[in-house]
């Protein structure tokens, strides 16, 4: 059965939160390597992480 | 060692400390007890921070463990309470066409990751936080901002592991499109 970007959206983001089963990894690997919105989907949901763990932000750099 | 540290100079940190804290916390009391206990172990601490490039930085360093400390202690007084949109992802049902397709497919962000050196776009992120739904910030923040595993944020909070990806789902796609709408969107090209 074939992926659709609803459905791979949800895996992406599980994917992230539990390490998914052989046949969704599969599943999602082929739907993502054919699908330019869930590509961009995956990486953005990555940087997210990302970018939380680094909240808030550079610090302000101490004056001399 | 330099000079001691002045409790007055840390004091100017409150009000930024007090955002970061607010925002995981969603409790003004519990926010500022962590921000109280955080000035307290950094002047305790006797660390000479006037060698230190970033005092901010080693503050909210210190804040990290309070607030995973508040919400280890708290999530198990106050399991989360899920509403039935919680549930399930109906309200995302909107964001995909009847086929499965997304109605808007994502734009591609260019360079996020110089995003990352801005001030600004943390201040973007913490707004994009501040206007989700609370049961899905409470989730995201303690998986991503707190990074705390999965399973331990299901148990604390009390709820099943499908409605806390449900959860995390929701937040995801609302921040993503939040960040594309205020940061990588128009905007984004204009302050170029």
């Amino acid at each position: 059965m074939k992926l659709t970007c609803k459905e791979a959206a949800r895996l992406i983001s599980e994917g992230l939160d539990r390490n998914l089963n052989a046949a969704e990894r599969t599943k999602l690997r082929l739907h993502v390597a054919v699908c330019k919105a869930c590509d961009r989907v995956s990486k953005q949901f990555e940087f997210l992480r990302r970018a939380a763990r680094q909240y808030p932000g550079p610090g302000e750099e101490r004056e001399k | 060692m330099g000079p001691p540290i002045e409790p007055s100079e840390l004091e100017k940190y409150r009000p930024q400390l007090l955002k970061f804290a607010m925002l995981q916390l969603r409790d003004p009391t519990s926010a500022e007890d962590a921000v109280q206990e955080t000035l307290l172990a950094a002047i305790q601490s006797g660390v000479d921070f006037a060698g230190k490039s970033s005092v901010s930085t080693w503050l909210v360093g210190i804040l990290k463990h309070k607030v995973i400390d508040t919400i280890r202690r708290r999530s198990r007084e106050r399991p989360l309470e899920l509403s039935p949109d919680d549930q399930s992802p109906e309200d995302l049902e909107v964001l995909f066409k009847d086929d499965g397709h997304f109605q808007d497919p994502p734009a591609d962000w260019m360079d996020p990751e110089a995003a990352l050196t801005q001030r600004r776009f943390f201040e973007t992120l913490e707004r994009c936080l501040e206007d989700l739904p609370k049961n899905a910030a409470r989730v995201f923040t303690m998986r991503e901002v707190a990074g705390l595993e999965t399973d331990e944020i299901c148990k604390e909070v009390g709820i099943t592991a499908t409605n806390c990806g449900v959860l995390l789902y929701r937040a995801r796609l609302r921040l993503r499109s939040c960040l594309e709408q205020r940061w990588f969107g128009g905007d984004a090209a204009r302050r170029k």
